[in-house]
């Protein structure tokens, strides 16, 4: 059981990981998914 | 005399039954001076489909267009209507100060029945599917009950799979499962949760879900990958997998067919969760990347050169490929999730012992006897031959 919660809890932070360096390279989904991206490059 | 009998009424005949289709249709476009007709509303209405070129084409003329210094000169020869076609159709050349690929799209008439598939049939087949799988699995329980080691556990234990093996598996599931989660919270966030929790409610699940779907996606197609690396030679389909699916897995009655590591059901899954699960990923990193990564028209020019029939469009719109993506994302996404409920029910309460090969990483031997005795064997003779060097 101990793997499934180390998983979890990776999971969690690979998500922050992922979103505070994709914010960082200029791509997060926050970026990329506003008005300015969306419509008026 | 007969003859000329037979031939008027042949005559008669064709000229009722053919004929009057055909002047009617264009009897009744010439009297709207060329626009839609009752017809053509009324078929709509069906959902049926109308050929939309007389208007698609009816763009005006500049060839016809009045001087200049003339009455309406400065149009070109196009009414305010033949401009608006050509902008609804993308058939004017649109001038906008800004760039970007969707930036001179300025009306884009599909985006309705993107909506309409969104909220209808969409809607439908996550809600029927989900809630259909599992009133069976419940039925299945009532009926079945839960699949018991034959003559109990033995006491002795095997190890099913290593700790980097399971930690791949949970981080698919565990993302997969929120994945699935905020996803149905966004596709159900209009039609059932404004309406029972209010609009500023859903906002911030709306807001949530949206994160955690974009960001927690990128561990889901990671531990696809370490997934597929691990277990692929393990779920190569062989002759014993029919013999498998024969005896039905012997989820009926007490048979036990042979399998090793992975039985045919197993494999079904596993090659499920690849297959569909890089698609979900592709058409997922088209909408994380808004009409930067179009794949439609491309896929559709593909199909069309191994099946000409189908005559799929290769000339898409962008908003028509993010249109495109999100239906798809949605249709394998609920399809994956009413198998993985499956997948969720036999890995849990539906089987005796299943839990703990990636629970612990270690089951009860009988249990492996049952349902991998080939594995089993493999990995008995493994340790005589690790115990004999």
């Amino acid at each position: 059981m101990k793997t499934m919660f180390v998983a979890f809890a990776f999971t969690i932070a690979a998500s922050f990981g992922a979103y505070y360096v994709m914010s960082g390279m200029g791509f997060s989904s926050a970026e990329m998914q506003s008005s300015s991206s969306v419509r008026l490059k | 005399m007969n003859l000329r009998m037979i031939g008027a009424c042949l005559i008669a005949l064709l000229t009722f039954t053919v004929t009057p289709a055909y002047s009617q249709d264009e009897g009744q476009r010439a009297s709207t001076g060329g626009a839609q007709t009752l017809e053509d509303i009324l078929a709509r209405q069906k959902g049926l489909n109308v050929d939309e070129s007389f208007r698609r084409e009816n763009l005006g003329d500049p060839n016809r267009a009045a001087p200049i210094s003339g009455n309406l000169g400065t149009l070109g020869g196009v009414s305010n209507s033949d401009l608006y076609r050509g902008i609804r159709y993308s058939e004017t050349d649109v001038k906008v100060s800004n760039t970007g690929p969707a930036a001179s799209i300025l009306v884009q008439d599909g985006g309705m029945s993107w909506l309409l598939t969104r909220q209808g049939g969409i809607q439908s087949y996550a809600a029927y599917g989900a809630g259909g799988i599992i009133a069976l699995l419940v039925l299945f329980y009532f009926i079945r009950g839960r699949m018991t080691i034959e003559g109990g556990p033995s006491g002795n234990t095997i190890e099913r799979f290593k700790p980097i093996e399971r930690f791949g598996h949970w981080c698919l599931a565990g993302s997969f499962i929120m994945l699935a989660i905020t996803g149905l919270l966004l596709l159900f966030g209009r039609s059932v949760l404004i309406p029972i929790f209010g609009h500023e409610a859903n906002s911030t699940i709306a807001t949530f879900s949206i994160w955690v779907h974009n960001n927690i996606a990128w561990v889901f197609m990671a531990s696809l990958v370490l997934i597929f690396v691990m277990w692929v030679a393990h779920n190569i389909p062989n002759k014993l997998d029919l013999v498998w699916l024969a005896k039905g897995g012997g989820i009926i009655g007490n048979a036990h067919p042979s399998a090793k590591k992975f039985n045919a059901g197993q494999k079904i899954i596993f090659w499920m969760t690849i297959l569909l699960g890089a698609s979900v990923s592709m058409s997922g990193l088209s909408l994380l990347f808004p009409f930067e990564i179009p794949m439609f028209a491309k896929t559709f020019g593909m199909i069309n050169t191994i099946f000409p029939a189908m005559g799929l469009p290769t000339e898409l719109l962008p908003h028509e490929e993010m249109q495109l993506a999100h239906l798809w994302h949605a249709i394998v996404a609920t399809t994956m999730i009413i198998a993985i409920i499956a997948h969720i029910y036999i890995g849990s309460v539906g089987m005796e012992g299943a839990f703990d090969a990636m629970g612990s990483g270690h089951v009860d031997l009988e249990w492996a006897r049952q349902h991998h005795d080939l594995w089993v064997e493999e990995e008995e003779a493994k340790s005589s031959r690790g115990g004999l060097s």
